[in-house]
């Protein structure tokens, strides 16, 4: 039985391809609908500031937070995914990103000189020392600003366009998703450069 | 106990994001350099899946727990706001390399900084509850 487990714990701990990753989103996304919800990870950001008291400063959080309480739930059980698959699942090699070789090239067109087979799952950025680094400080305070307004604004993020709309071949969400492409092309093609070399 | 089933859904959101990696900023850079089938792989096969789902859904005729139809809300049919809303979604994705659920993901799995992230991603989500009458949506 012990034995069994620990096969079923190495074959979860491989990389998923990406086939087995579509399905489970697609099935998340109707186990959601069964219950009455919509797939939607960003709304959560609106439901937090309102829960935080937003309503006294902009209708936009002036409603009744607690009917979006599952939707709190549904994040509270990715974070704890998280934990879990990078504690017991995370496999051999560790928490590694399977990138191409021609990926490792343009990362060290950039200055990140990683080897193929060896980049990690989260660049070194990520970290309270590098915060307080200008660079750092632009990605982390910077991106996190511009997902926050944009997700809100374009009314939902990868999940609720990307995933939940373009599956119901909604027009707003596939406007949506040509408008996430064009933002992170330019980001990456035309930012880039300047933002690496800080 | 009504919410254990989300946590269990967002559990299994969470572990599916991270072993496909969709979770890493190494990813997301390769995919807008269209250097691998990977991420799209995993967009267009979650949205294949999806449109099968939804259309045996329809055929079918079936009804949620409480008795209502299956479906999607539609999104309001306005334009300006999907496109710069989402030009500026985008230039935070590709900067950051993480969307709003590899946020909470990495988080859990712990890296803490992310909380700032988190706290300027709500912040952000505060100034456009703000400018929102200003805005052409």
């Amino acid at each position: 039985m012990l034995d069994f487990l620990l096969q079923v714990k190495d074959f979860i701990s491989q990389p998923w391809p990406w086939w087995l990753a579509g399905f489970m989103i697609a099935f998340i996304m109707f186990a959601l609908m069964f219950f009455g919800k919509e797939l939607g990870i960003s709304a959560n950001l609106r439901t937090m500031c309102a829960a935080e008291g937003a309503g006294k400063f902009a209708d936009f959080f002036d409603y009744d937070w607690t009917r979006d309480g599952w939707n709190l739930m549904v994040v509270l059980g990715a974070m704890f995914g998280g934990y879990m698959t990078s504690q017991y699942f995370a496999g051999a090699e560790g928490n590694i990103a399977h990138v191409s070789a021609a990926t490792v090239d343009s990362l060290r067109a950039l200055g990140m000189n990683y080897e193929v087979g060896k980049v990690p799952l989260v660049p070194e950025f990520y970290t309270w020392e590098s915060l307080f680094t200008l660079k750092g400080f632009i990605i982390i305070v910077g991106g996190g600003f511009l997902i926050g307004f944009g997700a809100r604004y374009a009314g939902g993020c990868t999940s609720g366009h990307a995933i939940s709309g373009l599956a119901s071949l909604q027009l707003p969400s596939l406007i949506a998703v040509i408008g996430f492409f064009t933002g992170g092309l330019i980001m990456t093609y035309l930012i880039f450069p300047y933002l690496f070399s800080l | 106990m009504r919410f254990f089933k989300y946590i269990v859904i967002g559990f299994l959101f969470g572990m599916t994001l991270y072993k496909s990696e969709a979770v890493s900023w190494f990813r997301i850079f390769e995919m807008f350099h269209f250097q691998s089938f990977h991420m799209y792989g995993i967009i267009f096969s979650a949205v294949a899946f999806g449109i099968v789902g939804e259309q045996l859904i329809k055929r079918l005729h079936l009804h949620n727990i409480k008795g209502q139809e299956l479906n999607v809300p539609p999104k309001a049919p306005q334009y300006k706001r999907y496109i710069f809303g989402g030009i500026i979604f985008g230039l935070g994705w590709a900067m950051a390399g993480v969307c709003p659920g590899p946020m909470f993901i990495l988080l859990g799995a712990g890296y803490t900084v992310l909380v700032v992230f988190l706290a300027s991603a709500m912040l952000g989500t505060f100034v456009y509850g703000l400018l929102r009458n200003k805005l052409p949506h």
